[in-house]
């Protein structure tokens, strides 16, 4: 294979026993790899070097409250949906120090921190994924003000994106809210896993100029016409399959009609105000900004830290919260997410990931909880 | 380029050129930057978020005469933490200023019309500049009406303001108060009750309003009833900030960030959301 068919759009076939050229070629290139990898029985996003890194053979058994990891009947690389972190963790690190103040005789100077932005190279990222990055986008650097460390992480990230295929999409709706399975634009690279017998192998889509370049120092070849549809076939089996379904339909109307709908009570009685939720949303963005002066009283520091909605204290105003009661606070983050987004971001908040369902301990479902608003809802109030 | 712009999250030091008691708990401080002469300048009903150095940032609405910008002003009400630190502060004290921010009063939009400013308690502080604004071309506004209201003789801000403003023939001054002593000679009572004496032309006139929550729902609804539009008045919000920028969330209200889609909001455009609560 000539290097020059090694163009934005072109597939090439990666044998499995040749994925480390892929990640030593990106660790050659500066590139921290992070990719799925197990930790103390947890799967995690966490820093590889070598294949065997990877959670090979394992998949996890995902429904509402429960995520379970169990071994495969084959040697997979990627045979799980998403695990309970989400790369947002690497884009707006969730605690920072944005500045110090030193006093200065009377008065006092501000000196910003100097921030290490890390070259990191995502592994395994799902288109689901990637749309959450892209509503992040829309967050922090297409509005008026750019979130500046983001941006510096965002832009200096290699994405190696990871179709969907070869697992059990326990509480994923990707589908319903047209976000995946298969990842189409902002990826450099895109894996599809193959598994066909004794086969074992990714056919790769080079989304980049900068993807190609990595790909040329892989060993690989053109990929078949047969490889190709097998990878789109594994592909569409997830998307046909999917763990939940979720209306869409009106979506804003019927949250903005149904602000009082008795759901809201009833959700609220099993709601632990926990913010487990918010944690592990990919889309999530709320932080807050904390202060501290050392004892001496001479250095002052702000720093940043993820928030949470579920709190009584995001919302405080002199003298009490806006939002006191546990109803109005998950009403506020599934209002937020799935419908006011839209109005302020021109996109929704939900990717379908289904990490909220997964990862709630009570196994709140909000494809459920939007089921049963929908089922008995009120039309638009009247004038 | 935005990468060459300053990070609006890095505060500027201010120093405290003078500090005036108004009542028992607020004061109204007088700022200049700590380096260099430059002007801040601002649009009546804009905001600044002021940071007390290790206590922490409140966002505090400008109060100050948009045309002498040299001086930047803030009425501050101590009420927490932060807002406490930054109401001890002593000349030649210094706080960090970010700003201005939000969405300001349509006070260069509304030539030819009368105007209505109507402030519960507090709420006159972001309003003083939009006041200030029109005085300063009185001639190209209609009639102008100020009513004020707060709980007591005792709350009222700017008092020696007020009384030279009620000795201007080119404005009216309604101050009235919840609850008083024998030695109060004017209006007892709620902010609406006054609006029926104000004088003003329906088809032309906007309303400006900043007060408690409770004063400004019943604000507008009087003021419908006497024949404006939605469209003809403002509120200005309020709600928790901690970026000031459209970036943390904690301002959110509906589909609305309070910090760059207001403070201040044409009612037509809040309405759905205006009564609904623990929004």
């Amino acid at each position: 294979m000539t290097a020059s068919s090694l163009k934005v759009g072109a597939r090439v076939t990666l044998a499995a026993g040749d994925f480390q050229h892929l990640l030593d070629a990106l660790a050659g290139r500066g590139y921290r790899v992070m990719s799925p990898t197990l930790e103390d029985g947890r799967l995690i996003y966490g820093e590889i070097g070598k294949v065997t890194d990877l959670p090979i053979g394992w998949t996890a058994f995902q429904e509402g409250g429960t995520f379970r990891l169990e071994h495969r009947q084959d040697q997979a690389f990627f045979g799980f949906a998403v695990g309970q972190q989400s790369w947002k963790q690497f884009l707006l690190p969730p605690h920072q120090t944005l500045w110090q103040a030193q006093r200065e005789g009377s008065g006092w100077g501000i000196i910003p921190q100097v921030q290490e932005i890390p070259q990191f190279a995502f592994l395994g990222v799902r288109s689901c994924e990637l749309e959450a990055m892209a509503v992040q986008d829309r967050v922090f650097l297409q509005g008026a003000h750019v979130e500046s460390t983001y941006r510096a992480r965002r832009e200096s990230a290699f994405i190696v994106a990871l179709n969907c295929a070869h697992q059990d999409p326990g509480t994923c709706f990707c589908v319903s809210m047209g976000t995946g399975p298969r990842a189409t634009a902002g990826f450099d690279l895109a894996l599809t896993e193959l598994l066909q017998g004794e086969e074992h192998g990714f056919v790769v889509e080079i989304g980049t100029d900068r993807g190609a370049e990595v790909i040329r120092q892989v060993p690989r070849r053109a990929a078949t016409s047969g490889e190709v549809d097998a990878a789109a076939r594994a592909v569409a089996a997830v998307a046909g399959n999917m763990g939940r379904r979720l209306d869409t339909t009106g979506i804003q109307e019927l949250f903005y009609d149904n602000y009082e709908h008795p759901r809201w009570d009833e959700v609220a009685a099993r709601c632990l105000n926990c913010g487990n939720c918010t944690l592990v949303c990919p889309t999530c963005f709320c932080h807050t900004l904390e202060d501290s002066m050392d004892l001496p009283g001479a250095v002052a520091e702000r720093r940043r830290r993820l928030d949470s909605c579920f709190t009584v204290d995001f919302s405080y105003l002199h003298g009490g919260s806006i939002r006191t009661s546990p109803r109005s606070r998950y009403r506020q983050w599934l209002t937020h997410k799935l419908a006011t987004w839209i109005d302020q971001f021109g996109c929704s908040g939900c990717v379908g990931c289904g990490r909220c369902i997964t990862w709630c301990p009570v196994g709140i479902d909000i494809t459920e909880e939007v089921r049963a608003i929908r089922e008995t809802a009120a039309g638009p109030p009247k004038e | 380029m935005t990468a060459n712009l300053p990070d609006p999250m890095i505060p500027t030091p201010f120093v405290v050129q003078k500090v005036k008691r108004e009542t028992s708990d607020t004061y109204t401080l007088d700022l200049t930057r700590a380096e260099g002469a430059a002007n801040f300048a601002f649009a009546p009903g804009q905001f600044n978020m002021l940071y007390a150095f290790g206590a922490g940032e409140a966002p505090i609405s400008i109060s100050g005469d948009p045309a002498r910008p040299e001086t930047l002003v803030h009425t501050v009400r101590d009420v927490g933490n932060v807002t406490r630190a930054i109401c001890r502060l002593k000349r030649g004290g210094v706080l960090g200023v970010r700003g201005p921010f939000g969405v300001p009063w349509p006070v260069d939009r509304v030539a030819g019309q009368d105007v209505l400013i109507i402030a519960g308690g507090l709420g006159l502080a972001p309003l003083r500049p939009a006041l200030y604004h029109l005085l300063n071309h009185r001639g190209e506004f209609g009639n102008i009406e100020v009513i004020y209201g707060a709980r007591t003789p005792k709350d009222l801000l700017y008092l020696r303001e007020l009384e030279r403003w009620r000795g201007r023939f080119d404005l009216r001054v309604h101050v009235t108060v919840d609850q008083a002593e024998g030695d109060w000679h004017s209006n007892v009572g709620v902010v609406t009750k006054i609006i029926g004496r104000t004088r003003f032309d329906p088809p032309s006139t906007v309303a400006l309003i900043c007060g408690p929550g409770v004063m400004m729902r019943f604000t507008v609804l009087e003021l419908l009833n006497r024949g404006l539009k939605p469209e003809q008045v403002y509120v200005s919000m309020e709600r928790n900030m901690k970026c000031g920028i459209g970036l943390c969330g904690h301002c959110q209200w509906g589909p609305f960030f309070v910090c760059k889609d207001g403070p201040v909001f044409r009612y037509d455009r809040i309405k759905a959301w205006f009564d609904r609560r623990e929004v």
